[in-house]
C-alpha cells in the first residue's frame, strides 16, 4: 500500500506518518491479532521513536501504522487537548502527515489518548488508541514474564483479587482509582492503561475501536466495538466510580470527571472538568455569544 | 483402616540431573490420613523427590497417580498443565522449609491467607474474611494481626501462617520441605504439636521431608529412608527409628545426638 501526502507543511525527507512502510504493515499485523482475541497482548517490535519512553511512544506507533489522509486526529492528555503531550503528539503527526487536526471528540476518526477516555460518547467507525505504561496487570502479583503468560493461557486470574482484597482492608473500601483491572470478552485480564476507573464503564459495549500500545514493553492488545469489559470486584463490593460532590465551576457539569486545581498558596482550589473539550462545548451552548 | 485405595500411590519414580541420578525406582503409597516421613542425609535426594511427586519436577521414569476428591485416580503428569496446578490449589497444599518461599510478603496476614480461596473463585469479601479469620484461630495466631504483613510476624508465626494458607482451601494432601528447620526448638516443639493436631482434626495426609528424626518420629505413621537416591529401608516409623536394619538407617539413628 503506497500513502502520499499533498499537503504542503509536511516534513520533508520522512515517510507519511513517521514510520516506514513495513513497520506499519508489522504493528497492523500485530492490532489484527489482538482484535482477533480481545485483551489478549500481542509482542510487536517496537521502534526507536523521536521521543523518550514513557511519552506515549506505543500510542504514537499505533496511530502511525493506522491513520491514512482521510482522517481526522484529535490528541489528549489528562482529558485535556493543550496539554505538552497532546501538543507534541498532535503536532507530530500534523507534520509528518498532514492530517486534519481537532479538538472536538465527535470530529475525530482517531483519538490518542493518555489516561482518560472523552465525555463525549464514542460512535461507530472511531478508532481510540490508548498510550499505555505498563501492559501486564498480573506484574506485580507474578514477577516472571513466562509465569505471567501462563495464567493468561490457563485463565488464573483469581489471585488479583487479593489485590483488591488488600485495599478493603487497609481502607475500607476498594481504594485503587485508576489503572483497575478489567476482564475483556469474559476471558482475558487486562490493564486499562491509567485511565481513572470513572472511565472503566465507558469501555463496556463502547461502538468504538479501542486500541493499546505499549512502547517500552513492546506490546499491543485491543477491545474489539461492542466488546464486554468487565472490572473486576467483590460480591459484597461492588465495582464503584468516582464521585464528587461539586459540579465543574465552569460548565457546571455533574456527570464528568473532575480535576482539583489548585489557585493559589491560602488552598484556594476548584474543580474543573477534565475533559477540555466537553467543557467548552458545554459552555458554548450555555453562551453561544462567548465563543 | 487401609482397606481403601491409596491416596497417591508413586511407581518406580526415577529422576537425573544430567549423569546423576536423583531418585531412583522409587515406589510407594500413602493412604488417607496417613502421615510419612522421608528421611536422609543432605544430598540423598529427598528434596527432588518431593517436588517430583509433588507435581513441579516432572520425574525422568515413573508415574505418580493420585486420587481425587471425585475418587477418580489421575497420572499427576499425564492430566493437562491446567489441571495440575488446579490439583496444587486445591487437593494439596505445600509447606516450605523458608516461609518467604510460601508467603506472599507485600500482603497481609489475611490476604496470604484468602488467595486460595479467591484463587479458586471465592469472590465475597466478608466470607474470605471469616475464613481468614478463623484459619488464623487454628493455628494459633492473633486474629488481631490479620491485616499486618508477614514480614512482621517471628519466624514460627510465618511458618503457621503458611500452614493456615494452605490448608484454607481443605486439602487432602500436604507435602512439607523441612517445614521445622530454621526455628529453635520451643518453637519447633510447638509447630510439630500443632501440626500433629491439624493432620488428626483434619485427617490429612502428609509427605514429610525432614533430616529430623525427631519430627519423623513425633509426626509419621510411616518412614522412608533414603541415601544415594534410592530407598534403603521404609517401614512403620517406631520399627525403622528403634530396630534399624539397614546399615545406613543404623548409622542415622545413632548419629543422632540424644534429646
Amino acid at each position: 500500500m503506497r500513502i502520499s501526502t499533498s499537503a504542503a507543511d509536511t516534513m520533508e525527507g520522512y515517510n507519511f506518518a513517521y514510520l516506514d512502510e513495513h513497520t506499519k504493515r508489522m504493528i497492523r499485523r500485530a492490532i489484527l491479532k489482538a482484535i482477533a482475541i480481545p485483551g489478549y497482548q500481542v509482542p510487536f517490535g517496537s521502534r526507536e521513536m523521536p521521543l523518550p519512553y514513557g511519552w506515549g511512544t506505543g500510542g504514537i506507533q499505533v496511530t502511525a501504522a493506522i491513520i491514512g489522509p482521510d482522517d481526522v486526529l484529535k490528541v489528549i492528555d489528562q482529558g485535556s487537548d493543550d496539554t505538552t503531550n497532546a501538543v507534541n503528539i498532535r503536532r507530530f503527526f500534523a507534520r509528518t502527515t498532514g492530517v486534519k487536526t481537532t479538538e472536538r471528540t465527535g470530529e475525530a476518526t482517531i483519538i490518542q489518548t493518555r489516561h482518560r477516555i472523552p465525555e463525549t460518547p464514542l460512535r461507530d467507525g472511531q478508532i481510540i488508541v490508548y498510550q499505555v505504561p505498563i501492559p501486564e496487570m498480573l506484574r506485580w502479583l507474578e514477577p516472571r514474564e513466562a509465569e505471567t503468560r501462563k495464567m493468561h493461557a490457563l485463565g488464573e486470574y483469581g489471585a488479583m483479587h487479593v489485590k483488591l482484597y488488600e485495599d478493603i482492608a487497609h481502607h475500607g473500601h476498594i481504594a485503587a482509582t485508576y489503572d483497575y483491572p478489567v476482564i475483556v470478552n469474559e476471558r482475558y485480564l487486562m490493564r486499562p492503561s491509567p485511565i481513572p476507573k470513572f472511565d472503566n464503564p465507558k469501555m463496556h459495549m463502547n461502538p468504538a475501536l479501542q486500541l493499546f500500545g505499549a512502547g517500552r514493553e513492546k506490546r499491543i492488545y485491543a477491545v474489539p466495538p461492542y466488546t464486554a469489559v468487565r472490572s473486576l470486584d467483590f460480591e459484597d463490593h461492588p465495582f464503584e466510580t468516582q464521585r464528587w460532590e461539586h459540579a465543574c465551576e465552569l460548565c457546571g457539569a455533574t456527570d464528568s470527571f473532575l480535576d482539583e486545581v489548585i489557585m493559589d498558596d491560602r488552598g484556594k482550589r476548584m474543580f474543573v472538568c477534565s475533559d477540555s473539550d466537553y467543557c467548552l462545548a458545554r459552555r458554548e451552548k450555555q453562551q453561544p455569544a462567548v465563543a | 483402616m487401609m482397606t481403601e485405595t491409596p491416596l497417591l500411590e508413586i511407581q518406580n519414580l526415577g529422576y537425573r540431573y544430567g549423569q546423576r541420578a536423583a531418585c531412583v525406582d522409587i515406589s510407594f503409597d500413602l493412604f488417607p490420613g496417613e502421615v510419612l516421613a522421608v528421611v536422609g542425609e543432605s544430598g540423598s535426594g529427598k528434596t527432588t523427590l518431593l517436588r517430583c511427586i509433588s507435581g513441579q519436577l516432572r520425574p525422568d521414569t515413573g508415574q505418580v497417580l493420585f486420587q481425587t476428591r471425585a475418587s477418580e485416580t489421575v497420572d499427576v503428569w499425564a492430566i493437562s498443565e491446567s489441571a495440575r496446578r488446579w490439583l496444587t490449589r486445591t487437593d494439596w497444599g505445600f509447606v516450605h522449609q523458608n516461609p518467604r518461599d510460601g508467603l506472599r510478603a507485600d500482603v497481609s496476614a489475611g490476604a496470604n491467607i484468602g488467595e486460595r480461596l479467591m484463587a479458586i473463585g471465592a469472590r465475597h469479601y466478608g466470607n474470605i474474611r471469616e475464613e481468614a479469620t478463623a484459619w488464623m484461630n487454628k493455628v494459633e495466631l492473633d486474629t488481631a494481626r490479620i491485616d499486618e504483613s508477614p514480614s512482621a510476624f517471628s519466624g514460627g508465626m510465618q511458618q503457621r501462617l503458611q500452614i493456615a494458607r494452605n490448608l484454607v482451601s481443605r486439602p487432602r494432601l500436604v507435602f512439607m520441605d523441612e517445614p521445622t528447620a530454621g526455628l529453635d526448638v520451643s518453637v519447633q516443639a510447638r509447630l510439630l504439636d500443632l501440626l500433629r493436631g491439624l493432620a488428626c482434626d483434619l485427617g490429612l495426609a502428609a509427605v514429610i521431608v525432614t533430616h529430623d528424626l525427631a519430627v519423623a518420629r513425633l509426626l509419621a505413621h510411616r518412614t522412608l529412608v533414603m541415601n544415594a537416591g534410592r530407598v534403603v529401608e521404609a517401614g512403620l516409623t517406631d520399627q525403622v527409628l528403634d530396630d534399624p536394619q539397614h546399615p545406613y538407617t543404623q548409622l542415622l539413628v545413632s548419629s543422632a545426638l540424644p534429646a
